[in-house]
């Protein structure tokens, strides 16, 4: 059977009537004694027989051709197998949903760090001291490596906004900024590094890789090395971080999928640290101009937000910079200029949370020195400036918790009581300051299957392709089909991550949870109404509750009820008119305390409070884990982390985590995250919104902002790393 | 890697002979097998030290401490007579590295650890100090966390460690065995500018081995601090970081030791600036002047300029909390 539900209209409430009591639960993760017992096999730790290890080559030129392998010497070295390269290797990774081969072919250099050759041997020591050994010639040739210097710079009309009269709002305003932030680029760091194991049984490739979004990658190595998509499965039950450096196929794929083919024999490819930092998706620097203006009222007029990114020439991905400047704040006149500077650097691509990630941290920041300027408190500039409809395109909003959040944390953190006037707080050499953002991430809903049996024995089997990349999708599908059938959650079985079971979304744009959750929520939903049938009462006089069924004046036993046979029923969510009709995100506010050393700079994070409304909240405790994160990632973005591309050739400099500063447990206090009661009726059907990357968007800014309000240095180059913070303050 | 014979030393001579004939310690492995992964170190063969005794830490007759070569960084750290007389360097370790790594690092490992500078490590491109004659690229790339002191146009390499700072303001001396026996030598001289050899770091002898690290008595009456100032609160090394070990006497400054980590090839120390301070009175201006004489040929490489005022705000500040004056108003 099947159960199909297109998105054109608001969905009732039906997890509000369910009777098991599992949903929203903070459950321990079903997998995590695997994974904390290290029996939870991740891509790189599956032993097959007779099974060779690769080693990655890379570019040492930044822009150019490979003249010649040079592998004579190498092959001849102990337990050499083959070098592999040639017209079908990877030049850059895909780029997320994609579904196709990204572009191809080893000869040509496009950045310094790419991968242009695979050197197996029977020993992962053999193969990476040939890998050392092996000097493939180049021909260099000149390349542009900086964004502000690029010869090349691509304006996009559909990239272009301009509404209104900007300059005019500029002149009238009350009030008003025009500041120009930069943001470094980002390496995703995933602590599992991407990992292959390819073996070919008979013409069909199985793969077991570190993957997020199986079905489009599934297309993409099928194209890359010329089968017929039919002919790989790609496994991935378990994967260590991702981040968006595994939306699409990488150069590992691809290269052990190729000498897997060419030796007969599996072969594995584990990309070194230095790899990931080179080889896979970076995000992209920016330099944003924010010119923002309100009126006597505080009421914003003008809203101008320019981005100039990069990326290398011809790719398709620019960072999304103005994602939330679009429909977070009111401003009747409006202006968006986007500039991609084209660049021979790593590729860059999506990371978590594309767009909102930095342009909120400039957007935020440039907020708080508007309420500065106009002498208001931040957070009610921000509400004043809540739009009733979207600012471009006139749509309403669907649930939207902004001003709750606001509020709620204003009370919670003790915003009452920060002084308006930098510098004032101090103990010892430590000055204290607070500071806050607001959060928001447009929600999307992805077109996802999945299948659910619900078993003679009263078990329920969930099965789809979708991936757990560490956010709890196991947990959240467990729960959702727990409570749709009645069961305790333990006698649900998920099994995700493998390219044979139906295809869902995938982890990535915080979509997975509410996408793949609906389509289960919808099998679930089928195989009510045939209990309902079969017990003989309407579908919506089912009560279903710890493995009993009762409608209709009759109580049953699932396991009596399912006696006359199992039920199994397919689940399709497809995203429709709704995603058009109102504008759906989540949002939130957070709060920083931090303490600036007057004397060396350094910024530490002593508070920080998240507050945030996505909905209906699938298991408290994952989705927390998900907010955590997001405020560390936007304490290292705030403090600490930066890609340093060598300033002559391009190449990453710092590329491994010793000098690339993601921050450490003494870098985080104690986090503090609450959530709001939400529904939101026109997300899915089971009322969710994405959380995934709610927390990194804005609050790096309200670290900044604390920064600001402790000491009065105002950092708009990020990270404020101590030589930022001495330069502008007295000693 | 590079394939490499193995061999463990039984015994002290086993081992400088090992060494004599071209092989290369191994103590803890944390510096050297990072190295040799990446082939920034490619020797051919290995000399186990780890089985030597020199695991012990004990009083010399003279009440200094004899801390034997293989003595782990987190035991050193937390021995108690360290830690009540020497905190300088209990807390100079502390600072350095994780748990995981000190567990396994080596008082000898550790002061002869390598460069972090990037282009060091990174095989395609020119170093000096990896290949001589090749270049160095770190001058006019990327170069936040290089040296502003000693540095020469051959390489702008800092030493990184922090127990080495405190071990240098400590007057320690590191006592090295080779076929000819054993001598002893202060830091300063263990230790070689870069100049022109940027590769030569140290003045051992091709067989010599370290063996113990002696420390004199304890400073009487003197205040000990450890700063290190870095980019994330612990896991990073110093941009800057500074151990002190002075002494009052009444209202004037009897003692000033002073060493510096983050700003040269080696531990850094310059008796000029401890001459300016002893036997004055402390003040800000005092401060001010300490630092001026340690800042006098300091040069910046573009990224790492902000080290020069860094240097200077971080010892005032030292210098305020160990002498107890008050930064002006
Ligand atoms: C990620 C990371 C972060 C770190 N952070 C810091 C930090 O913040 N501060 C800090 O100070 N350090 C830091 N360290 C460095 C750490 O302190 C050193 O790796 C460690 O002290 C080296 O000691 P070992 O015994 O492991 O040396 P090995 O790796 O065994 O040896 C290092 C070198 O010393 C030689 N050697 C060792 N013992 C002797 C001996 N007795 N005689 C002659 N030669 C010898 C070896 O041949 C080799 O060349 C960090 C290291 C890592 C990997």
């Amino acid at each position: 059977m099947n159960k199909h539900l297109k998105m054109d209209a608001p969905q009732k409430r039906v997890l509000d009537e369910t009777a098991q009591g599992t949903l929203g639960r903070p459950l321990d993760r079903p997998e995590g004694p695997l994974k904390v017992s290290g029996r939870a096999a991740y891509s790189a730790e599956y032993q097959l027989p007779n099974m060779a290890t690769g080693v990655l080559v890379r570019a040492t030129i930044t822009h150019g051709r490979m003249t010649s392998l040079n592998d004579e010497a190498v092959r001849g070295m102990p337990g050499i197998l083959g070098v592999f390269t040639g017209e079908r290797f990877l030049r850059n990774p895909a780029q997320g949903g994609a579904g196709k081969a990204p572009v191809q072919g080893a000869s040509e250099v496009a950045y310094l760090g790419q991968p242009v050759a695979l050197v197996v041997a029977e020993t992962f020591e053999q193969a990476r001291h040939a890998a050392q050994q092996l000097r493939p010639t180049f021909a260099g040739e000149p390349a542009d490596t900086h964004p502000e210097h690029a010869a090349q710079v691509d304006r996009p009309d559909k990239k272009q906004l301009d509404q209104g009269d900007v300059d005019g709002a500029m002149q009238a305003a009350a009030a008003s900024v025009d500041v120009v932030y930069t943001t470094p680029p980002h390496s995703s760091a995933p602590m599992e590094p991407h990992a292959s194991v390819a073996e070919w049984q008979g013409d069909r490739l199985i793969l077991r890789g570190s993957y997020q979004m199986l079905k489009y990658n599934k297309k993409e190595l099928a194209d890359a090395i010329g089968v017929a998509p039919e002919n790989v499965r790609i496994l991935s039950p378990y994967v260590g971080g991702g981040f968006g450096s595994k939306l699409g196929i990488a150069p590992e794929a691809v290269s052990a999928a190729l000498a897997a083919r060419e030796l007969g024999r599996p072969v594995r490819v584990v990309m070194s640290r230095q790899q990931v930092f080179e080889g896979t998706m970076r995000r992209s620097e920016t330099r944003q101009r924010l010119r923002l203006a309100v009126d006597a009222d505080g009421v914003l007029t003008a809203l101008e937000h320019d981005a100039r990114v990069s990326n290398l020439p011809g790719e398709s991905f620019s960072e999304p910079v103005q994602q939330a400047t679009h429909f977070l704040y009111r401003g009747e006149n409006r202006r968006h200029e986007n500039e991609i500077a084209r660049v021979h650097r790593t590729c860059a691509g999506s990371v978590r949370a594309p767009g909102e990630a930095v342009g909120m941290l400039a957007l935020e920041a440039a907020m708080d020195e508007l309420a500065e300027a106009a002498g208001i408190d931040p957070i009610e500039l921000r509400k004043r400036n809540i739009p009733d409809t979207h600012p471009e395109n006139g749509i309403p909003y669907s649930a939207r918790s902004l001003a709750e959040c606001l509020d709620e944390g204003a009370r919670r953190f003790g915003w009452g009581q920060r002084d308006l006037r930098p510098g004032q707080r101090r103990e010892g050499e430590w000055l204290i300051g607070i500071g806050v953002a607001a959060a928001a991430r447009p929600n999307i809903l992805s077109d996802s299957r999945a299948r659910v049996t619900l078993r003679e024995d009263a078990t329920a089997l969930v099965e789809t392709d979708m991936t757990d990349i560490g956010t709890g999708t196991y947990s959240v599908l467990s729960q959702l089909a727990a409570e749709m059938l009645g069961l305790p959650v333990e006698s649900v079985e998920v099994r995700l991550g493998d390219t044979d079971l139906p295809p869902a979304a995938g982890s990535g744009g915080s979509w997975g949870a509410s996408s793949s959750g609906s389509s289960v929520f919808l099998a679930c939903r089928g195989i009510r109404e045939t209990l309902a049938r079969r017990i003989g009462c309407g579908a919506e006089a089912l009560t279903l509750q710890d493995g009993v069924a009762t409608g209709g004046n009759r109580r049953e036993t699932l396991r009596d009820l399912l006696a006359e046979g199992s039920i199994e029923v397919e689940g399709h969510i497809e995203p429709g008119e709704t995603a058009k009709e109102v504008s759906q995100a989540s949002y939130g506010a957070h709060f920083v305390e931090v303490a600036v050393s007057a004397v060396t700079g350094e910024v530490r994070v002593r508070r920080m409070l998240g507050v945030f409304a996505a909905g209906r909240i699938l298991n408290e405790k994952t989705a927390r884990s998900q907010c955590h994160g997001g405020m560390i990632w936007g304490i290292g973005s705030a403090l600490t982390e930066e890609i340093a591309h060598d300033p002559r050739d391009g190449h990453i400099v710092n590329r491994d985590l010793a000098e690339y500063h993601i921050p450490v447990n003494m870098d985080v206090p104690d986090l503090d995250v609450t959530f709001l009661e939400e529904r939101d009726d026109h997300a899915s059907p089971i009322q969710s919104k994405g959380i995934g990357e709610l927390g990194i968007s804005g609050a790096g800014a309200a670290v900044i902002n604390a920064i600001y309000n402790a000491c009065g240095v105002r950092v708009r180059d990020y990270p404020a790393t101590p030589d930022k913070i001495i330069a502008q303050l007295a000693e | 890697m590079r394939p490499f014979d193995y061999m463990r030393a039984e015994d002290l001579q086993a081992a400088t002979e090992a060494k004599g004939n071209g092989a290369t310690v191994i103590a803890g492995g944390t510096n050297l097998l990072d190295l040799m992964k990446l082939e920034v170190m490619a020797p051919e063969r290995l000399v186990d030290i780890t089985r030597l005794d020199l695991h012990n830490t004990e009083r010399t007759s003279g009440g200094g401490l004899r801390i034997g070569a293989l003595v782990t960084n987190s035991d050193l750290a937390a021995n108690p007579d360290v830690r009540r007389n020497w905190p300088v360097l209990s807390r100079a370790l502390l600072a350095g590295a994780t748990g995981q790594l000190r567990n396994k690092a080596t008082t000898g490992g550790n002061l002869l650890q390598r460069t972090r500078c990037y282009y060091f490590y990174d095989t395609a491109m020119p170093c000096n100090k990896r290949e001589p004659g090749s270049g160095c690229h770190a001058r006019t790339g990327f170069n936040r966390i290089h040296a502003i002191l000693g540095a020469s146009d051959k390489c702008i390499a800092t030493h990184p460690s922090d127990m080495a700072v405190a071990m240098r303001a400590l007057d320690a001396e590191v006592e090295v065995q080779g076929s000819g026996g054993t001598r002893r030598m202060g830091l300063d001289a263990l230790y070689r500018l870069p100049g022109d050899t940027p590769h030569i770091e140290t003045s051992l002898a091709e067989g010599e081995i370290i063996t113990a690290v002696i420390l004199p008595p304890p400073p009487t009456a003197a205040t000990q601090v450890y700063r290190k100032v870095r980019d994330r609160s612990s896991y990073a090394f110093a941009l800057v970081s500074v151990a002190a070990v002075v002494a009052m006497d009444g209202a004037r400054i009897r003692e000033a030791r002073l060493a510096f980590g983050g700003l040269g090839p080696m531990p850094w120390r310059d008796g000029e600036v401890e001459r300016a301070l002893e036997g004055q009175e402390p003040s800000d201006a005092l401060f001010d002047c300490a630092s001026d004489i340690l800042l006098r040929d300091a040069q910046g490489q573009g990224s790492n300029d902000f080290k020069i005022p860094l240097a200077r705000r971080t010892l005032k500040a030292v210098l305020r909390e160990v002498t107890r004056t008050e930064a002006p108003a």
